[in-house]
């Protein structure tokens, strides 16, 4: 392959018009371009053409997968250009600025930790139910739209699931960045989503902490060292960072892929919801590893072999299911048959989170904290009998969260919450459509017709609903 | 354009029916037929009909090792089941038949594309191309950036860039796959009617000239009525249940 010319401005390739360059990187330089017809900014990226034929496999790996994604999380695609003459990609040119200079800042306070992983915990989710995982994310390749989403960019050591793996066995040496990179990537395994949730928890530690999880390393032995050394916990560097922060860190860094969250979405429902994480011994670690337990480590990781499992498997396995309950004893035999529905979807998924529903009706007119008669406040009444109802499934409290959602409608409650934590699957209980109901809708017929996800609807047989009202 | 590639359709009336109305559905304008239309299933004058009417509106057709045993001209060994099959075959054959698969070439080539029945070395010696070894002596020596090839009847992809090193890709049925200009293709299809990968179901590719995207199918068919008939006609009783199992163990 012969060297091209260096580009200049003002040149024109395959009509369109270079302007600037906005970037130039080790794989290759950005140039802002412009097409009469093209009515957004654009930028083309033309990739540095050295004797590195990782940075050509990248540009090829890139050229296949980007074309293929869609959505406000990925650099719209517009055009690309092939190896017999200049190589290049037209796409998208994204405002504003990348996370690193924000890495300057750290430590971020905890909340802005959180808001900014949630973006990205979405992004990421968004990317692989695509298919796709990226295995560099870092903080330069995290950009926001004005409007505060996360989109990801650089997929030249991307892994898109149903296309053959262009960068699978031709290089010996891990592919990633050295602060963020897996452990499995260092054994060279690509197919894994939840290398994407290691390197989140890697950026989050940056921006909890101000220092790097595991440094800087640069030779395959001191990227190894993740297989066997755990990372200073975050609290020991800042003691602002709360435990259920450090949680949430700490549960992305697990050497094992196992014992990570099992989808980016959870990660972004635990950095949404810090209230309701469980804290393990991970949130109040402050110390190192012991000899003992760095040596077990270190053997387990001599030889290690990850399982491998596809990208859709995967979040098959790790899906947020919502069971919205009614607990009042006048519809205890639907209770038991909705807690019956959500059993058998937890037993056949065991890494599937259960976050209990119930929605406490408000008037629309004056929307205060509710009260009942006595003066008792309805809504810790109502966490109180949602845990209650869950006590039987007798779930790992990392797998279960409770949330009383105050709303003047039920239905609309629901979807919303389901839509907004990007929820996998709804099981909800159906009261029968008898009287009224019949001509005003039930809840679940509405959420039914309108979730953006799968739901279960529950009914149980009519005369035992009979007897179960009478005798309540 | 967007091109059909169908091989080793072996007689199989069912499976060669629901690979052309898929085809058909899926806007298909071009077929290339890669070889081994006789021998093991038992409706070669349908499939043989098909083919002549399919090659004279345009379609491209090459001779598969089946093929040339049929009309005599092969050279090397046949295993007894098939070479049972291709006695059974022969006496069926028309004039017609006889003269189409006499005439038909052991390989082509069209633009970025080259078309062969078992490899691109030596196609008249009918070599399979049984893994990542025998892909990348094909593709090294291929003028043509894509090859495809007939013979083995399981779908799979190898691929060759810079260092030469071959990747092997077992396709996921109907995503497309975009074949980088950068790097050498190997494609086999798979069986139209005698799939042996443990499912019964048909396979065949489409290939989009203009945005380089390959795409492998499967499409099921009622194998059980292909068995049916291959029992019926006395043939072998080991190849009807191969169209039942797909050639699992």
């Amino acid at each position: 392959m012969s060297r091209p010319p260096p580009l200049e401005p003002g040149q024109r390739i395959d009509g369109f018009e270079l302007q600037e360059r906005v970037h130039r990187g080790g794989m290759g330089t950005l140039w802002r371009v412009t097409r009469p017809d093209l009515t957004q900014p654009a930028v083309m990226k033309v990739p540095a053409i050295q004797e590195d034929p990782t940075a050509i496999v990248g540009f090829e790996v890139e050229q296949m997968i980007l074309p293929l994604l869609s959505g406000p999380h990925v650099p719209r695609f517009i055009a690309a250009g092939g190896f017999e003459a200049q190589p290049y990609i037209v796409m998208e040119y994204i405002e504003g600025q990348s996370l690193r200079p924000k890495l300057e800042q750290a430590p971020l306070p905890a909340l802005q930790v959180a808001s900014i992983g949630a973006q990205v915990a979405e992004a990421l989710h968004d990317l692989h139910q695509q298919h796709v995982i990226h295995l560099d994310l870092k903080p330069s390749n995290i950009l926001f739209r004005p409007g505060g989403a996360a989109v990801l960019v650089d997929y030249g050591l991307a892994r898109h699931e149903r296309l053959p793996d262009l960068l699978a066995e031709e290089f010996r040496l891990p592919l990633g960045t050295g602060p963020y990179i897996s452990p499995e990537q260092v054994l060279r395994v690509r197919d894994d989503p939840r290398s994407d949730l290691f390197a989140l928890g890697a950026v989050l530690y940056h921006l909890a902490t101000g220092q790097r999880a595991f440094g800087n390393p640069t030779t395959v032995s001191g990227l190894r060292k993740r297989l066997y050394r755990a990372p200073t916990p975050p609290r020991a560097h800042n003691p602002d960072c709360p435990p259920w922060l450090q949680e949430i860190i700490l549960h992305c860094l697990e050497v094992d892929a196992e014992q990570r969250y099992g989808s980016a979405a959870q990660v972004a429902f635990d950095l949404t919801h810090p209230q309701t994480v469980a804290l393990t011994a991970r949130a109040n670690w402050t110390g190192r590893l012991s000899i003992g337990e760095r040596l077990r480590r270190w053997v387990r990781s001599v030889g290690a072999t990850p399982e491998r499992r596809t990208v859709t498997r995967q979040l098959q396995r790790a899906p947020i299911v919502v069971v919205a309950v009614d607990a009042s004893q006048e519809w205890e035999a639907l209770a038991d048959a909705v807690r019956a529905a959500a059993r058998r979807v937890l037993q056949s998924e065991p890494q599937a989170r259960l976050a209990c529903v119930s929605v406490l009706k408000t008037s629309r007119i004056a929307p205060e904290a509710p009260t009942d008669e006595a003066g008792r406040n309805l809504h810790v009444q109502r966490l109180v009998q949602l845990q209650h109802w869950a006590r039987p499934l007798a779930l790992a409290p990392q797998r279960v969260t409770y949330h009383v959602l105050e709303a003047p409608d039920p239905a609309e409650a629901i979807i919303d919450y389901a839509r907004a934590n990007r929820v996998d699957h709804i099981i909800v209980g159906c009261r029968g459509l008898s009287g009224l109901r019949r001509y005003l809708g039930s809840v679940s017929t509405r959420v039914v017709a309108e979730a953006p996800c799968s739901v279960t609807v529950v009914k149980v047989p009519r005369e035992e609903m009979a007897q179960a009202a009478l005798a309540g | 354009m967007t091109i059909a590639l169908m091989t080793d359709i072996h007689a199989n009336r069912e499976a060669f029916e629901a690979c052309l109305a898929h085809a058909g559905d899926h806007g298909v304008d071009q077929f290339v037929f890669l070889g081994d239309f006789v021998g093991y299933g038992a409706d070669p004058e349908w499939v043989l009909d098909t083919l002549i009417d399919l090659v004279a509106r345009g379609a491209t057709a090459l001779m598969g090792n089946h093929d040339a045993a049929a009309i005599g001209a092969l050279s090397t060994h046949l295993n007894p089941s098939a070479r049972q099959c291709i006695d059974w075959t022969r006496p069926r054959l028309s004039e017609a038949h006889v003269k189409f698969l006499s005439d038909l070439p052991l390989s082509a080539q069209d633009g970025p594309c080259l078309y062969v029945h078992a490899n691109g070395w030596d196609p008249a010696r009918f070599e399979y191309v049984f893994g990542p070894l025998e892909a990348g002596r094909s593709m090294q020596v291929a003028r043509a950036r894509i090859t495809f090839c007939g013979h083995m009847h399981e779908p799979m992809l190898y691929h060759m860039g810079l260092p030469q090193r071959v990747e092997t890709f077992a396709p996921v049925p109907g995503s497309p796959i975009p074949l980088s200009a950068a790097r050498r293709w190997l494609a086999l299809p798979g069986s139209v009617g005698q799939p042996r990968d443990g499912n019964p179901a048909a396979c065949y590719a489409m290939f989009d000239e203009l945005t380089s995207l390959l795409t492998f199918w499967r499409v099921p068919y009622d194998h059980q009525q292909a068995a049916q008939k291959v029992l019926q006609a006395g043939l072998p009783p080991q190849l009807a249940s191969l169209l039942l199992t797909g050639g699992a163990v």
